[in-house]
């Protein structure tokens, strides 16, 4: 007698057996074959799927890294040399890790950027966003940690600042910034505990995020530069008028940003994999040492623009506090966008002049943040930055006024292809 | 007996059990969070260490290391400490209220015998080290430089004895550690006694 079997959706074989006891081919058709995205969706819309791309990169070439690095002081540094030189394409894995790292910011940057130009935010995609910025945050987490391990004398005096900022909390600062770091300094102990948070606790928690901000998506559906929904028109079968099937439409498209993404980021690892010590900064090139600052520390650029916040604050009070109050702040802030913008349309297309000034300022001044954390703090490095510090808040706090304020022309009801 | 069920017992049977999950999912999380802490090792190392400052040049600085950070003995020469003098007015906190040091050591030259500073040598801002700009007037600070330290990272500057000036991110003077002389030329760090070490 055989076993009872099983009425399953995709008939018999090995391929119904399976489904019949793991729902592999629902998940398939719900996520890549049957999930629908808009027709207008244009190249912005491609900088999600090369996160994940870049993600994986650095999950894969990380592991790898692990294979041959030593998470000790006395031995850090070495082992990263041994890496370079030694091991067989050793050099290979680790410029495509760390110029992934910066990739990964390039590309989640733009992503944001995306997020602000079209609305993508906006009802019902808080939570997206929400999501997206707990990865904002655990990806700056996984940079931070990962920063000290090549113990140079830039990760280490890097991390001595970060560390410090904890210690700037009022009563409980110096023993936070204790407990941070395990010991009195920065020392084999705090190196080794940030190995264990960049190696596997971040990298997990990344990755059950990632997983939450596309299922957040995939129940709610793909926004597009109309900013109007394609659920609303769905034809006898409920297909989306206005959609296509992400497979195969969209992974031909996302095949070909990759092949555009790669010229670019293995250029870089051939040939420029320092970036003229903006992607590598040339410090770290000497061991980590305790009794010698560098003569000018600055994060890399990913982190520069809340490094110039941070300094544009003077300390007052007999506290510097304040500035790292203001740099959390201008993180905090992003995760209250959804309900800070109160325009009635969600994409940039259909509102006036206002807007698109404004975005453009906030755009302007976090590149010209980035270049002045970058610099000395010297004039007229902490005057400009305390301008665009201020032009980053403005631009969240006062959104709830002058998003509403212009003309706004009428979205129409279906998606438009003739762009803006 | 009824058959119906006592809701408000049932949510008193919930929350009690949530409370007592809840403290005990607390107890079992202290044992990791208090691994972070500093351990037997990392305590002992962070024990006191004597200095020999018997060679010392007048007018020079010594940099030992002590909890991984740079302690700094300048024996300052005359000079020097009438150039405290000077700096006095561009002083953010002058007579060290706001700051951390020994009692013996809350004075002008912020020391227990003027002649031998002894200092943390990292930035109250954001933990750098600063640089030792003793000269006066030297034009890599400023042309009325009093002489004193200069953090490279964020522009902090201090006096001859540690002390911040106005305007500047960091908002304290430097830190004096606990320490004691043995002898003249003997210096403990890390302890206020003599016999620590």
């Amino acid at each position: 007698m055989a076993n009872p079997s099983y009425e399953t959706t995709s008939g018999g074989g090995f391929w119904g057996w399976f489904n019949a006891r793991f729902p592999l081919d629902k998940m398939l058709k719900e996520h890549v074959t049957q999930y629908y995205v808009p027709k207008n969706i244009n190249v912005w819309y491609l900088f999600g799927g090369l996160s994940l791309f870049v993600l994986a990169l650095q999950l894969i070439t990380g592991i790898f890294l692990t294979m041959s690095y030593k998470p000790a002081a006395s031995d850090a540094f070495a082992s990263v040399e041994y890496i370079m030189r030694d091991v067989e394409w050793g050099w290979l894995i680790r410029y495509l890790h760390s110029t992934g790292a910066s990739a990964f910011f390039i590309v989640v940057y733009l992503h944001m950027f995306r997020g602000l130009l079209y609305g993508s935010y906006r009802t019902p995609r808080e939570l997206i966003w929400i999501f997206g910025m707990f990865i904002y945050l655990a990806l700056m987490a996984e940079a931070f940690f990962g920063y000290l391990l090549p113990w140079g004398n830039m990760s280490y005096w890097g991390a001595q600042v970060i560390v410090s900022l904890f210690g700037t909390v009022p009563v409980i600062g110096d023993s936070l910034a204790e407990w941070i770091k395990g010991d009195y300094f920065i020392s084999d102990i705090t190196l080794n505990r940030f190995f264990a948070l960049h190696v596997v606790a971040i990298p997990l928690l990344l990755v059950f995020l990632v997983v939450a901000h596309i299922l957040a998506l995939h129940t709610v559906g793909s926004g597009n530069p109309d900013g109007n929904e394609i659920k609303k028109h769905k034809d006898a079968n409920g297909v989306p008028l206005d959609g296509m099937t992400f497979h195969p439409y969209c992974t031909v498209e996302d095949v070909l940003a990759l092949g555009v993404f790669l010229i670019l980021f293995c250029s870089v690892v051939f040939f420029a994999p320092t970036l003229g010590g903006l992607f590598l900064e040339s410090p770290n090139f000497e061991i980590a040492n305790p009794m010698q600052t560098p003569p000018h520390i600055a994060p890399v650029w990913y982190f520069t623009p809340f490094y110039a916040m941070l300094r544009a604050v003077p300390s007052a009070f007999g506290t510097q506090i304040w500035g790292v109050i203001v740099m959390f702040a201008a993180i905090v802030v992003l995760f209250f966008l959804p309900w800070l913008d109160r325009a009635p349309v969600k994409s940039i297309r259909y509102k006036g002049w206002i807007h698109r000034v404004w975005l453009a300022v906030f755009a302007v001044a976090f590149v010209i943040l980035a270049y002045c954390g970058m610099k000395p703090p010297n004039p007229p490095f902490p005057l400009i930055s305390r301008i665009c510090t201020a032009v980053y808040f403005a631009f969240f706090l006062l959104m709830p006024w002058w998003s509403r304020m212009g003309k706004f022309k009428p979205v129409p009801e279906r998606v438009t292809s003739n762009g803006h | 007996m009824s058959d119906e069920v006592d809701l408000g017992r049932r949510r008193l049977l919930l929350t009690a059990t949530s409370v007592t999950g809840a403290a005990g999912v607390a107890f079992a999380a202290t044992p990791f969070l208090a691994s972070w802490k500093p351990s037997a090792r990392a305590k002992a190392l962070g024990a006191p260490i004597e200095i020999d400052v018997s060679k010392l040049e007048p007018g020079a600085m010594l940099k030992v290391e002590w909890r991984g950070k740079p302690v700094w003995v300048v024996r300052r020469t005359p000079e020097m400490l009438k150039q405290l003098d000077l700096a006095t007015q561009f002083l953010l906190d002058p007579n060290s209220d706001g700051s951390k040091q020994p009692a013996y050591a809350k004075n002008e030259a912020r020391a227990r015998k003027p002649e031998y500073f002894v200092v943390l040598g990292v930035c109250t801002h954001l933990g750098c080290s600063p640089m030792a700009k003793f000269q006066r007037d030297d034009v890599t600070v400023s042309a009325d430089w009093p002489g004193g330290f200069y953090c490279p990272c964020h522009g902090s500057k201090f006096d001859l004895a540690g002390r911040v000036f106005k305007g500047v991110p960091a908002p304290a003077n430097l830190e004096v550690p606990p320490y004691a002389f043995i002898t003249d030329g003997r210096i403990v760090v890390g302890s206020d006694t003599p016999q620590a070490a």
